[in-house]
């Protein structure tokens, strides 16, 4: 162990963005044919680190080792050199190519294409074979769904003959079913003796699959570890730097009555795709109905629909009374003043206007309330003193209203939009990816005033792509796939395996043949949104 | 702290930027064979030492406070309106049409009457493109700066076939009656003892951009509107969240814009030629553009900014009038002007930003 040297070491990485120090004198050893995970909390450094590593970014100071030589990596093409591929979190995939011309695009052998092709159709079916990393070379990449076209991205690197590879929260986007089946590629790929970096903020993924652990703190590597040698729990203090509860306490709901209906809801984008095709369901108050999916199944249409800036057609009704769903009086305002308040997914594209303070946002969306009016002006004053009362019971940090939204950090954003839609007293609460890039300090309290405004008798509509979450807050769960509620489960009855394949359109247990059942369901779900490339 | 103070940004970014354009102007006029050092006491002398050059210092700020105002308006939706050269035009003919038709008893119910028609014309003119931008997404760009030359085509027909009198050559509107003549600074100002502003076009419009300014100030930071306004300027996924329209800002706030820079017309129609003419605005639309950038798009910024123009625009007809510097030199000092303060902001402002950092971080130190 001790007399191979490591495939990657770096020595006092250190790179500020003006005043802000990114990376703080990092020093990291990676060990060949080994899977090293990176965590931290969102701001914690990884990315910066690893575009020095890959780099996009030089190190203002800091040395970095490649199989033990001292290298310098200016620009991506030396990182290629050196035998480092990257797999970003955004693919970086010419849509209307083939599998195999983008694979080949930038390693072209000559002028000429085709002997180049041929080459690679051969490496390809080698790889497909050595790494299960299996691919019809001839499909255009747009046609594919996510999880494969992180294949080719992966196939990329290896073509590219990487042996140390990096991989940048890879499992973002995948269903559970697809993650498992990256992380047997990457099983398959530590045998061979490739060297992996895994980038994630999932405690569950680095348990899971890596060798060793480093974790990221404010721009600061805090500790290396061995994985077997530790705890979730230990990791989650390492990375917030105190005590943090991973489980939240909650009661058994008690549901009362029905308070939203909603029938047949269908929704057709401007691209004439059908992105919501007939869901119905009930929510009732105390109760939190999580709805899991992949991105981009519809959920995040759902929650525009029910909020108000989405049209659509079907039946919704409100304790009882029926809500327009398209023209006049469908808009969020009118939602408003219906009792559905709104958390969206998106703070920062949609919850808050980020060059506003911290007052002017306390108010959006409720700007036009009569207690927000003075005569025919906003009562600034009253707003701001307002918005420091709801800042300080939602802990937020710094507690200045006269802050831009912008300087906050992202759970305290969050915190500021929680704060505004939960003091409004909604009667229904819909709550779009409620932790999403939050640290897990501000996960902790989300999820305590989620349960809080839940066991206030709420109906709560939760929608979330981490399945812990789901798990973790809600009394039901319905799970969607392709514009659909494929199949609602009671959380203790159910488990991941099973709403993992949910997620992927697979109603019935496939047993053995998962993932050929899987990747049926995802192509069919890729064929129905073709017209709109045609 | 990864930006500079605010102060220094609104303060000393638009001050060097008018530092480098008056380097620049002063080697093009040593270029010429002039002395930057003497044309720069010509216009200072001609536009500021006398009440008089305050007249038409201040008579030229007026136009552009209304139009700085109206591209200011609209910018804060995140709408680039480029016709306010057209909407001051239309506006021009709503102003000849009250008072030519109307029988006024007194300038100030004139004023009152004039400044609404002259809002509304400008106000209709800024619609069609605000609609079009809004439901159709055509360009608001494109679409003004078109609008600005059907505007200028219809005047001319108005004028040249209904309202020109009979038998008379030129191409401009009767007239207006007496009762409709504006007190200039002269008539408000000047004593026996005192004559001041003579013969100086400056007249009581000056106030009522001040009450615009105010009026501005007061809609886009103390009211609902403006509070929405800015709000869709910022992100409008954040603003169709919240409830509030797009397309229903988008029309009201060109609306407004529309109606600030129709309102210039009461100036220079009203105000100073009594009667309608042709190219009343003289340019003073896009003017308001570099007033609006400079400015900061902030009604004090766009005060001060309009004054500034204004002593140019007074300091360079001095200077035709008195030196061997042609007039188009002189455009081409107020372009540098325009093109430092304006388009090459951010030239000036990131040596400025870096500066500012490097200081900061050595304090720090």
């Amino acid at each position: 162990m001790t007399d191979t040297a490591p495939a990657i070491e770096l020595k006092g990485i250190s790179k500020a963005f003006g005043p802000v120090q990114a990376n703080k004198d990092i020093s990291i050893r990676v060990m060949p044919g080994t899977i090293h995970g990176i965590i931290g909390e969102n701001g914690a450094g990884k990315s910066t680190l690893m575009s020095i590593l890959y780099g996009f970014y030089k190190a203002d100071a800091g040395e970095i080792f490649v199989a033990g030589k001292k290298t310098e990596i200016p620009d991506s093409q030396a990182a290629i050199a050196a035998g480092i591929g990257m797999v970003f979190q955004h693919f970086k995939l010419v849509q209307n190519f083939t599998v195999l011309e983008n694979v080949i695009l930038g390693a072209e052998d000559g002028r000429l294409l085709r002997p180049s092709l041929a080459k690679a159709r051969g490496v390809l079916k080698q790889l497909a074979e050595e790494y299960g990393l299996s691919v019809d070379p001839d499909a255009p990449v747009e046609t594919l769904s996510v999880g494969h076209q992180q294949r080719v991205e992966i196939l990329k690197a290896l073509y590219r003959q990487a042996d140390i590879l990096i991989l940048d929260e890879p499992t973002g986007v995948l269903t559970p079913a697809e993650a498992d089946h990256l992380f047997r590629i990457l099983d398959n790929l530590r045998a061979e003796g490739k060297t992996i970096i895994l980038i994630t903020h999932k405690l569950r993924e680095i348990m899971e699959i890596t060798d060793t652990v480093s974790v990221m703190r404010r721009g600061q590597m805090t500790a290396t570890v061995k994985t077997a040698e530790t705890d979730p729990q230990q990791l989650a203090e390492l990375m917030v730097g105190r005590k943090v509860l991973l489980q939240v306490d909650k009661a058994p709901a008690q549901p009362g009555a029905t308070v939203l209906e909603v029938e047949n809801l269908r929704h057709v984008d401007a691209d004439g795709v059908e992105r919501l095709r007939g869901i119905s369901f009930d929510l009732r108050a105390g109760e939190i109905l999580g709805v899991a999916g992949v991105a981009g199944n519809g959920q995040s249409e759902l929650l525009e629909v029910l909020g108000g800036y989405r049209e659509a057609t079907g039946n919704v009704r409100l304790n009882g009374t029926p809500l327009p769903l398209s023209g006049p009086g469908s808009d969020g305002r009118a939602r408003r003043v219906a009792g559905i308040g709104h958390v969206p997914e998106d703070r920062q594209r949609e919850g808050l206007i980020m060059a506003y303070t911290a007052w002017e946002n306390s108010v959006f969306g409720y700007h036009r309330d009569p207690g927000n009016q003075s005569g025919a002006l906003m009562n600034n004053a009253a707003i701001k003193s307002e918005a420091a009362g709801k800042m300080e019971r939602f802990d937020v940090r710094p507690p200045n209203p006269n802050l831009k939204a912008a300087n906050f950090s992202g759970g305290n954003q969050q915190k500021i939009v929680l704060a505004r839609e939960i003091e409004r007293n909604p009667d229904v609460l819909l709550i779009g990816q409620p932790t999403r890039g939050v640290d897990i300090g501000a996960i902790e309290f989300i999820h305590q005033e989620i349960i809080r405004l839940r066991d206030a008798g709420k109906a709560i509509l939760l929608v979330s792509v981490e399945l812990d979450e789901i798990f973790a807050l809600s009394d039901r769960i319905a799970v969607m796939f392709d514009g659909r509620i494929m199949g609602e489960r009671d959380p203790s009855q159910t488990d991941q395996r099973e709403l993992g394949l949910l997620m992927a359109g697979v109603t019935e247990d496939p047993g053995e043949n998962a993932i050929a059942a899987i990747d049926a369901r995802l192509e069919e779900k890729e064929n129905r949104k073709q017209p709109r490339h045609g | 702290m990864d930006k500079m103070p605010a102060w220094a940004d609104a303060v000393l970014v638009p001050l060097f930027s008018l530092l480098l354009a008056a380097l620049l102007s002063a080697l093009v006029i040593l270029a010429i064979g002039e002395s930057p050092v003497e044309a720069f006491k010509l216009m200072v002398d001609g536009a500021l030492m006398r009440s008089s050059g305050w007249g038409y210092t201040l008579y030229y700020a007026t136009n552009f406070i209304f139009t700085g105002l109206a591209v200011s308006v609209a910018f804060h939706a995140k709408l680039f309106n480029i016709g306010g050269e057209g909407q001051a035009t239309v506006g021009g003919l709503g102003v000849a049409l009250i008072c030519l038709y109307i029988p006024w008893p007194h300038w100030s119910l004139a004023l009152v009457g004039a400044a609404l028609g002259a809002a509304a014309f400008g106000a209709l003119w800024a619609l069609i493109p605000a609609y079009l931008q809004a439901r159709r997404g055509s360009h608001i760009v494109i679409t003004t700066i078109m609008f600005n030359f059907i505007a200028a085509a219809l005047l001319n027909y108005v004028l040249v076939n209904l309202l020109k009198p009979a038998g008379q050559m030129d191409p401009a509107s009767p007239v207006f009656p007496a009762a409709t003549h504006l007190p200039t600074f002269q008539d408000m100002f000047a004593t026996e003892a005192m004559p001041l502003f003579r013969g100086a076009p400056g007249n009581v419009t000056f106030f009522v951009a001040i009450a615009a300014c105010l009026a501005v100030w007061v809609l886009i930071w103390r009211t609902r509107l403006g509070y929405e306004i800015r709000a869709l300027g910022h992100s409008e996924s954040a603003a169709r969240y919240a409830g509030i329209s797009p397309v229903k800002i988008v029309v009201v706030a060109m609306l407004i814009s529309g109606g600030l820079a129709g309102l210039m017309a009461v100036n220079t129609a009203m105000g100073e030629a009594e009667r309608l003419v042709m190219n009343a605005t003289e340019g003073a639309g896009f003017i308001g553009i570099a007033v609006a950038l400079m400015g900061r798009n902030h009604p004090i910024g766009v005060f001060l900014a309009a004054i500034l123009f204004g002593f140019l625009y007074q300091g360079g007809a001095e200077l035709a009038l008195w030196t061997n510097i042609p007039r188009e030199l002189i455009v081409v000092i107020q372009a540098l002007v325009i093109l430092f303060t304006g388009a090459l902001d951010n030239m000036v402002r990131m040596p400025l930003e870096r500066l500012f950092l490097a200081f900061g971080r050595k304090e720090r130190a």
